[in-house]
């Protein structure tokens, strides 16, 4: 089974720690902010791996100098979206395009029923592997 | 828990957050504004008192810190709000020695659904430290009641009150105008403690600032040219869009360009020497020149229909 010790999905940096707190938060915005890097706040409810693109949470913050903007914003939207799941990544611009230097999750659905493998049966005995997670099996908007 | 005898070194308070030296040079660098400057000082003692109190825990809560600079065009608002900032940020009140000065044209949009956005990506970038509102008045338009100001002032009142320990806001603008804006905004009159009043400056005290402008931009002006610069003042403050310091700048830029051109024709047209000297001279015949000793703008209207 696709699980691991804490029964939560685990993507970006932290996810094998206890949820952070808000001041924990702000510390690790401080530490994009004091390096120049622009963040943006970003929600899906499809958790699958390979889901690389989150729907944007208004557009990424630039010339931002303080983190409690950007806290703001993170509160915002999880009052809009409570039960998604709410990352915040973090660009540099130091190679000319910006580029994701950090991502991690703000805010996860109360129950998340995890992944199921799925296999499947092709040619002579072979099987290919599928993970599937069970609650992309209702539509969007209504999976948690 | 806190007993009356409890005691906490304000000497050492003041020192370490540093505040006279801003204070000091808020009265060097800034010529005449005395009642301004007597009430930045009331409020810095203020303010470092409050510190004190928080640290004995006898008071819970921030103060309110939002202010509102009224005054004529040119008397240093935007000067005074930097070091106000500078001023909050060594004692601690605001995080980031930043100012964000933002006019009605940044925080409401075109169009229905615009200004929230506009106005809370302004918010965001403020907060942390100040943010500087110029001409104020002109976010509420009370003859276009579908106009989206209001939004906007909303806006700032919600996050002046829930971040208050996040955003300094100061408004800036005309006294008389900002009187209609805050009757009309009530919610924002009371949201705001600290008033404080900038004077016009008198004529000596231009001329004081005309000496310390062309200080800075290393000219030098000779005793007529000064006399001129005198006379220059008390008639362009007759006339209308006299805007104080700023007049006198511009006054001196254009100056600066005459005196350019005069030493351009002694050196080609007369073969004359330049020494550094004369680079850095402002004469008597670079102000004269100015139209404001035929009039002002209103003389060349004339001339032009004539």
């Amino acid at each position: 089974m696709m699980t691991n010790p804490n029964g939560i999905v685990t993507q970006g940096q932290f996810s094998f720690l206890p949820p952070l707190t808000d001041v924990q938060i702000t510390a690790q915005i401080k530490y994009a902010l004091d390096r120049g890097w622009a963040l943006s706040v970003e929600y899906t409810d499809d958790p699958h791996p390979r889901n690389t693109y989150w729907e944007m949470f208004g557009a990424p913050m630039f010339d931002l100098k303080d983190p409690a903007g950007i806290l703001m914003e993170i509160n915002n939207c999880r009052k809009t979206f409570p039960n998604h799941y709410i990352r915040v990544m973090a660009f540099s611009s130091v190679r000319g395009v910006e580029s994701p230097t950090m991502s991690y999750i703000v805010n996860r659905p109360k129950n998340e029923p995890g992944f199921g493998l799925v296999r499947q049966e092709t040619q002579g005995r072979n099987i290919r592997y599928t993970i599937h997670s069970y609650a992309t099996d209702k539509p969007e908007g209504e999976r948690y | 828990m806190v007993t009356p005898n409890d005691k906490i070194d304000i000497q050492a308070l003041l020192n370490d957050s540093h505040i006279n030296e801003v204070l000091d040079k808020l009265d060097q660098d800034l010529v005449g504004l005395v009642p301004v400057k007597q009430r930045i000082r009331e409020i810095a003692a203020y303010l470092l008192i409050t510190k004190a109190r928080l640290q004995l825990g006898i008071e819970a809560a921030k103060p309110s810190l939002h202010m509102c600079f009224t005054g004529n065009p040119g008397t240093g608002k935007t000067t005074v709000a930097l070091k106000m900032a500078d001023i909050l940020h060594r004692l601690g009140y605001i995080r980031q020695n930043n100012v964000v000065s933002v006019t009605r044209d940044d925080l409401v949009g075109q169009y229905i659904g615009h200004t929230a956005p506009k106005t809370k990506e302004i918010i965001k970038k403020a907060m942390g430290g100040v943010l500087f509102i110029d001409e104020a008045y002109y976010l509420y338009k009370p003859e276009n009641e579908r106009d989206y100001g209001q939004e906007s002032i909303e806006i700032l009142l919600q996050t002046m009150e829930n971040h208050r320990d996040d955003l300094v806001v100061i408004l800036a603008g005309y006294q008389d105008r900002m009187g209609t804006f805050f009757k009309s905004n009530p919610g924002m009159s009371s949201r705001i403690t600290h008033h404080v009043d900038f004077p016009d400056y008198d004529e000596n005290e231009l001329l004081e600032i005309t000496k310390l402008m062309a200080d800075s931009m290393h000219y030098n002006l000779d005793k007529p040219a000064l006399s001129a610069m005198k006379d220059y003042i008390e008639k362009r403050k007759l006339q209308p869009h006299f805007a104080n310091a700023r007049s006198i700048r511009n006054a001196l830029d254009r100056a600066r360009l005459r005196q350019a051109n005069r030493l351009f024709n002694d050196a080609i047209k007369h073969k004359k020497d330049t020494t550094a000297a004369d680079l850095s001279l402002i004469t008597e015949a670079d102000i004269r020149a100015s139209r404001v000793f035929e009039g002002g703008l209103n003389s060349e209207q004339v001339t032009k229909k004539s």
